[in-house]
């Protein structure tokens, strides 16, 4: 890709220039508002058409996508979103209906949503599904006011505690946080399992439950896995699976037979359904069989039964406990539904496991490539994601370094310093989609530049040496909160 | 890095000088933290404080964390500058980057400065 220098949309501006000739005005002209309600100045980039399209072509040029190479963001999942989705989502009779039409008119859209839900919960092990969250943080908020529910409707009002893992995602106390309750940190071992001692200790009849992510961001499956939820479980608490890597396990473990109560599933992590904002999000929940009762309403259902001459009729039903809507109308229905039915359906119980497997055997053979060069604390078989040290025995480059160095190789660098209980860390996921060809070019380019990293520490330093941009000043960014291309006149004083 | 003897650590890295009250966090804490850009303290003159209480909270280019007081007592002065100068906890973590002084504070569980260098030592992940 050639270097381009692309001005900011302002520089481009011209006075005078424009994308459309405005026909002459046929209605009456109003007053404006009064002058204190107006501003002097209201910058805006005066161009072309071509000018406006030709500034965005370039700029997208710069961007680093998934269609345009290997993306290893660790606990993010970045996997390929099939092409075919794109059509089924677009198909006219998804496309072009309303929330609020009569259920006689979209039942396709309610056969779909239908048996969505039944598949995953074949996929889950869970008695329940709802389809309604928006992403997986509303997921789980969804998740914890159902446990909350749950406990306020037996009358056991004393539990606040809900205990979280210090390997978890910072969404499961952000959660919590909104309903109020307290946060209590379970460490992990040695093994990057919970510290089953640590968990015993804190359980007792204050516990609301547990959010569990299995695998954690580590990318371990919890060795004592039963033992931890039958603790949880014994002191009367529920648990909850984080099922953001849920993709480790289609087709091999169920988080509902393992006794997890409720479960979020990002469906851009499992399902394909793009990420952030190419979505929209898409988070159901899963519960086991003592919180059905508490799922948001409604959910889709059969609501007359066939008989020889007509077909059923599917549409809404509320279970009894309901905790209300979380959503006006059924959920990301398009972007996120019709997408991810596609991908299930298109890979089938056999692809699916195919999936897990092949996304577990590529994180297993870059650990072991990479393994011996980079320190890896957890080292054991790992699942779809590993953790490794970006730091060198007397070294000052850091993992920061290296991810910048990798932009010179046209990588994405991985995740950078998080799970937090890794030094430095670097969090590859490398997805089921890549093949080993490309594995090994970014197995190569992390060696070398870790010999780099002794015998030109400056190269790494410095990196990226050939992007577009040079390295950024981060601290000056988030120490210098200006985000104006351009101040407004009295910007001294506003400070 | 630096344990200076005559304070107390707690094992969440925050330092307490039982001969001033004072509180701020350690030089391994900002070394781990690397380049900090914000901070907020959460608490105000007058408050009174139990252990484990967060008092502060601080980000950096890499994570964002919460400060716990490492002492019992009542919150008698806060280092008003320093949301201004967020850098002086990486430059000067013992000094210029103090957070709060706590009144009738006593140093309890806390490490002092050899035992605390062994619990960053143990920390290798």
């Amino acid at each position: 890709m050639a270097k381009i220098i692309e001005p900011t949309i302002f520089e481009l501006s011209s006075p005078g220039r424009l994308g459309v000739t405005m026909p002459a005005s046929d209605v009456p002209e109003t007053v404006l508002p009064p002058k204190e309600l107006l501003r002097s100045d209201l910058p805006l980039p005066e161009l072309a058409e071509v000018d406006v399209v030709r500034h965005y072509m370039h700029l997208s040029q710069l961007n680093y996508s998934v269609d345009g190479g290997f993306y290893p963001l660790g606990s993010c999942t970045m996997k390929y979103n099939p092409k075919i989705n794109e059509d089924t989502c677009r198909l006219p009779g998804f496309l072009y209906t309303h929330p609020m039409q009569p259920i006689e008119t979209v039942q396709g859209n309610l056969v779909l949503m239908y048996e969505m839900q039944e598949w995953l919960k074949e996929i889950s092990g869970f008695a329940g599904i709802t389809l309604q969250p928006a992403a997986g943080a509303h997921g789980e908020f969804t998740g914890v006011l159902m446990m909350a529910a749950y406990h306020k409707s037996r009358g056991d009002t004393k539990r606040t505690k809900m205990l979280i893992p210090d390997a978890a995602h910072g969404t499961n106390p952000a959660s919590v946080g909104m309903l109020g309750f307290t946060v209590v940190t379970i460490p992990s071992d040695a093994r990057g399992n919970v510290d089953l001692k640590a968990l015993e200790a804190a359980c007792d009849d204050t516990v609301v439950g547990m959010m569990l992510t299995n695998p954690n961001t580590l990318g371990m499956f919890d060795e004592n896995i039963e033992k931890v939820i039958k603790l949880v479980k014994d002191c009367g608490g529920i648990m909850y699976g984080d099922g953001a890597n849920l993709n480790a396990l289609l087709g091999i473990v169920r988080p509902g037979d393992l006794g997890f109560d409720v479960m979020h599933f990002n469906m851009h992590k499992t399902f394909a359904v793009p990420h952030g904002g190419g979505g929209p999000g898409c988070g159901p929940v899963g519960v086991s069989e003592r919180l059905v009762d508490f799922l948001p309403s409604p959910l889709v259902g059969i609501i007359e039964e066939e008989d020889e001459d007509t077909p059923p009729l599917y549409g809404f039903v509320t279970p009894k406990h309901s905790i209300g809507r979380m959503k006006a109308f059924h959920g990301h229905f398009g972007g996120g539904l019709v997408r991810s039915y596609t991908y299930i359906g298109m890979h089938g119980p056999d692809g699916l496991k195919d999936i897990s497997q092949y996304a577990v055997l590529n994180a297993n053979y870059l650990q072991a490539r990479l393994r011996g060069t980079y320190k890896i604390p957890f080292d054991r078989i790992c699942m779809h994601e590993f953790v490794m040290e970006g730091q060198f025995e007397g070294s000052d480059i850091r993992a920061l370094d290296i991810s910048k160095r990798l932009m010179d190789y046209n990588f994405h660098p991985p995740t950078n310093y998080f799970p937090l209980i890794v030094h430095e860390a670097l969090m590859i996921e490398p997805t089921e989609t890549e093949n080993k060809d490309t594995l090994d070019r970014f197995a190569d380019a992390l060696i070398k530049i870790a010999e780099e990293a002794k015998s030109q520490p400056d190269l790494l330093h410095n990196a990226p040496n050939d992007t577009q941009f040079g390295r950024m000043d981060e601290v000056k960014a988030a120490r210098e909160l200006v985000l104006c291309c351009w101040l407004p006149e009295n910007y001294e004083t506003m400070k | 890095m630096k344990t200076p003897s005559n304070l107390k650590y707690a094992q969440s890295d925050e330092w307490f000088d039982p001969a001033s009250g004072t509180v701020g966090i350690t030089d391994y804490a900002q070394n781990q933290l690397s380049d900090i850009v914000f901070v907020e303290i959460l608490v105000e003159e007058g408050e009174a404080v139990t252990v484990g209480k967060a008092i502060a909270s601080v980000e950096s280019v890499k994570a964002s964390s919460e400060i716990y007081a490492p002492s019992a007592g009542k919150v008698s002065a806060i280092n008003k500058g320093l949301s201004e100068k967020p850098e002086v906890l990486n430059s000067d973590p013992f000094g210029e980057g103090w957070m709060i002084k706590i009144e009738g504070g006593s140093a309890g569980d806390l490490m002092d400065s050899a035992a605390y260098e062994k619990h960053c030592e143990g920390r290798a992940h």
